[in-house]
């Protein structure tokens, strides 16, 4: 290595230096309106811009069997006007005054935003709060737009072997959490989604209090404040049924999967059983450390170039041609960390499934070298930075936080939390975590792709394609 | 997992990002003659420098897949050091190196804090990567294995298909025409003198681009700069690409492939970077199909018909004419009725143009939101590296919104006239076999 101070050195002085820069950094502020509203605002004065989210406390694992979906089918007749502003008229009038806005639909939130000029704020705010209680859900709109919802599920799941592998690789890890759901929906369940459907949705989930609103930008925090009061404030709040329990039973052994589908190439997908963060904090029984351990878990296996999976398969055994690891920190509710993999080319999947299985024992049974620690905290501390880069992204640290409960001021804890996870709790977490009896492995099956043999139309779901 | 519910698509590709008011881009050209842009922005205690060369696919010869390969060994072995030194190198830092090569370009990236002592080592790695690499025998074919591998994958994505089909359809024999990827007969043929020879012809500093945005002066930038290129021989600049040749008539390419939609790309070679009728055809094709949720293409397709999730047409303006394409996916029955539509759209674009209405909405939509595009250092790195490579006016920026403001809808009228010809259209259309059977090939 060409340098002159060694890591631990290092790692030092990109803390002292952050340390320095915080004084400058902006605050965040909270406010709460009358009608259960929480406000959020984060003055970030680089550019004369601001982007404005609004997030609901639902999407998919709020769903039941049945009715998948509907938060994201919901979400696209957002879009569909109210009595005020008819159909497509919202982003008529975003678009001319220059804005740019989206919405999207995770499993624990759903979120709508724009980003503008500084000064026209009120013009989402004025539309946001509009469409938060009186959306029209006209039903010759929703026929054509579950249309388009079934368009992008063909593009995105039936049509991608990965994606497909994905879908059944959760339904089959979660037998009772509502994680086993696609976001999108079973093709079938929105098939058979009705507009009243959607109506039932829109009121039991869409009210200012169970609404988070965060600003970001070129703003006064105050004047924000006052600009939510005049438009959210006159909103009525409504009782949110709570959700009932939700808990995964206990998985009593590792599940594997075969998944059929036309593709040229194999595909391997792990899933391993954890702790998300607010799992963790709600779950007496889990030190709050552990998932802030898998995190550094997930950097030192997959965090870059000189990761373990890169250097190690990639490179090394050359046995995978494509690998990457994910854990999934911010969920709702109990999680996975997943490694998917292609094969280099004439290695099967059991040779790959093996030398990745060869890399999970290593972490267990070694301790994780101190450079290998440093190196994965001088790149959290340095993305702390980098992010800030972008409003969007700040807005959606705030927001993903919020939205599945945990306060904003806990993104912040981010880097310190990271900075003291041991090499003994990298251990730990790996043994916890990382066994069999809490494995699924998903193994794609490619099939000819034979154009004369087109698909069948639509499965069912994906017990006809596992064996 | 986050599903985006509308795509926004290349379109932003067309003009990338802007910054407070507007960036004062500072620009000069070293003594070997490469040409470098830098924008200060002192908000964050970051950097990010991009370093762009005439080095893209197009310069592959009959040897595709040449360009890309070149540039992702350039971080596999250098001066000695080996592939897990180099990324230690830059990771152990919290710096973020990056390659890519596009048609035009190849590129190298890095992301760092701008302390010195997390600075200068990242620096210095990445001029070892530049100007020293060893393109290792080992490195070399560990890589052409995963190209291949990569190509394979594209046979199991209708997207993938659809576009090099197009790509090729276009351009027949011109370089634009070949995969950046390149193909399992060029890569299995590939040798490593390929690559150095490669290395050796197109990454000096008289084919090169700097830009630069971050927490450093002038003074700082200038240094910076020199002991990064110091070991780059001037060489020469790449020569001009050949002119692309204009369709001489229609033609629908259908390729069969099991999946439940239809991937349909219609289009034809657009403009270079440098037409004078950019701004009438970028204001244009806004209104056609390229304003993301407003457009009359995502109108008729998404919002009236409900036929596909994404319904889009942009124009990539590249150094030789770049394509215009409009696309869409939808199931694999109702593609022909899709297809009709987006022609019939695009005809009647061509010779009605806008109406008024539609022209003063897209110009509010673009100057009203043209902070946005300068909003971030990474948005207006975009920006330098394409200001600085296709060599547009210093005040690109500074006039971007009167430029706007100036198109008529008579302007855009006529250059939609002179640069695109429907009758003379490719067609590409991959899905299910069944569909096509009955389409013929009317349109």
């Amino acid at each position: 290595m060409n340098m002159r101070t060694g890591p631990a050195l290092l790692i030092k002085t990109v803390c002292a230096y952050l340390l320095l820069c915080t004084t400058a950094l902006a605050q965040t502020h909270e406010f709460m309106l009358d009608n259960g509203l929480k406000l959020l605002v984060k003055e970030d004065h680089r550019a004369p811009v601001v982007v404005s989210q609004v997030w609901y406390k639902v999407g998919a694992s709020y769903e039941v069997a049945g009715q998948t979906g509907i938060s994201h089918a919901l979400e696209h007749m957002m879009f569909k006007g109210t009595e005020k502003y008819g159909a497509g008229e919202f982003s008529r009038i975003i678009s001319a005054n220059g804005g740019n806005e989206n919405a999207f639909t995770g499993s624990d939130f759903t979120a709508y935003f724009q980003t503008l000029e500084k000064t026209r704020l009120p013009i989402s705010f004025e539309m946001e709060s509009d469409r938060m209680r009186n959306l029209s859900l006209p039903a010759e709109e929703f026929a054509k737009e579950i249309e388009v919802v079934m368009e992008e599920r063909r593009l995105r799941t039936e049509d991608n072997p990965q994606s497909f592998v994905y879908e059944s690789m959760m339904a089959t890890a979660f037998q009772t959490s509502p994680y086993r759901q696609p976001i999108i929906g079973w093709m079938e369940d929105l098939e058979q989604m009705s507009v009243a459907q959607l109506a039932k949705w829109y009121e039991r989930y869409y009210a200012p209090n169970n609404a988070v609103v965060v600003v970001v930008g070129d703003v006064d925090a105050k004047e924000v404040h006052k600009l939510a009061k005049k438009h959210f404030g006159p909103l009525a709040s409504d009782e949110i049924e709570p959700q009932r329990t939700l808990t995964e039973v206990a998985q009593n052994g590792k599940k594997r999967i075969v998944v059929k589908r036309p593709a040229e190439l194999p595909y391997l997908l792990m899933a391993y059983k954890t702790p998300s963060l607010k799992s963790a904090i709600d779950n007496p029984d889990i030190p709050d450390w552990e998932p802030y351990a898998l995190e550094v878990l997930a950097g030192i296996m997959d965090g870059g170039m000189s990761a373990r999976l890169e250097t190690g398969l990639v490179r090394g055994s050359e046995l995978a041609s494509a690998i990457s690891l994910n854990y999934r920190f911010t969920s709702r509710l109990d999680t996975v960390l997943t490694i998917g993999s292609v094969p280099a080319n004439d290695v099967t999947v059991e040779e790959l499934e093996q030398a990745i299985r060869e890399q999970v024992q290593k972490i267990k049974t070694e301790t994780v070298s101190q450079s290998e620690l440093e190196r994965v905290k001088a790149q959290v501390i340095a993305d702390d930075v980098y992010q800030r880069d972008s409003i969007f992204y700040q807005g959606m640290a705030i927001g993903i936080f919020e939205s599945i409960g945990l306060s904003w001021k806990l993104v912040a804890d981010y880097v310190p939390a990271i900075k003291q996870i041991t090499a003994e709790q990298v251990m730990a977490v790996a043994n916890q975590y990382l066994v069999d009896d809490g494995l699924t492995v998903a193994v794609l099956d490619p099939q000819p792709i034979d154009p004369s043999a087109a698909l069948s139309k639509t499965p069912g779901g994906p017990a006809d394609d596992i064996h | 997992m986050i599903y985006i519910k509308r795509i926004l698509f290349c379109v932003l590709l067309l003009f990338p990002a802007t910054l407070l008011a507007n960036p004062e881009i500072q620009h000069w050209i070293t003594e070997k003659g490469a040409r470098i842009y830098l924008v200060e922005t002192h908000e964050l205690p970051m950097v990010d420098i991009e370093l762009v060369f005439a080095a893209g696919s197009s310069r592959d010869g009959n040897q595709p897949g040449l360009a890309l390969m070149t540039n992702g060994l350039l971080s596999e072995g250098a001066a000695g050091k080996t592939v897990d030194e180099i990324s230690r190198g830059f990771e152990d830092l919290g710096a973020e190196f990056g390659n890519s090569a596009g048609k035009d370009t190849a590129a190298l990236s890095l992301r760092s804090l701008v302390e010195e002592s997390l600075l200068t080592p990242a620096l210095n790695n990445l001029a070892l990567v530049l100007s020293k690499p060893d393109f290792p025998a080992q490195a070399f074919e560990r890589e052409r294995a995963r190209a291949l591998v990569s190509i394979r994958q594209k046979q199991q994505s209708p997207g993938s298909l659809a576009g090099d089909a197009f790509n090729k359809a276009i351009y027949g024999d011109h370089p634009y025409a070949q995969p950046e990827e390149g193909t399992e007969a060029s890569l299995l043929a590939m040798q490593l003198t390929d690559l150095k020879n490669f290395y050796r012809e197109y990454y000096v500093t008289k084919n090169l681009t700097v830009a630069i945005v971050g927490d450093l002066d002038r003074k700082q930038a200038e240094h910076l700069v020199d002991k990064l290129l110091a070991g780059l021989p001037p060489g020469r600049r790449a020569p001009p690409l050949p002119e692309v040749k204009p369709l001489a008539g229609d033609k629908l390419i259908r390729i069969a492939h099991p999946s439940q939609q239809t991937h349909l790309l219609i289009g034809q070679p657009g403009i270079r970077r440098t037409d004078p009728d950019l701004f009438p055809l970028y204001v244009g094709n806004h209104i056609l199909g390229g304003g993301g949720l407003v457009s009359r293409l995502f109108e008729e397709i998404r919002e009236k018909r409900g036929l596909s999730y994404s319904s889009y047409s942009y124009f990539m303006p590249m150094q030789q004419r770049g394509p215009f394409i409009a696309g869409l996916q939808t199931r694999a029955e109702q593609a022909m009725e899709a297809r009709d539509i987006v022609f019939k759209e695009i005809k009647h674009f061509v010779k009605e143009g806008p109406t008024e209405e539609e022209l003063k909405a897209t110009k509010q939509n673009l100057t009203g939101g043209f902070p946005l595009r300068v909003d971030s250092n990474s948005d207006i790195l975009g920006y330098l590296a394409l200001i600085g490579f296709y060599e547009l006016p210093l005040d690109y920026l500074d006039t971007y919104n009167q430029k706007v403001e100036q198109v008529t809808a008579t302007q855009i009228r006529e250059a939609f006239a002179r640069r695109l010809q429907p009758e003379n259209m490719v067609t590409i259309m991959v899905g299910p076999e069944t569909n096509l059977a009955d389409g013929g090939d009317s349109k």
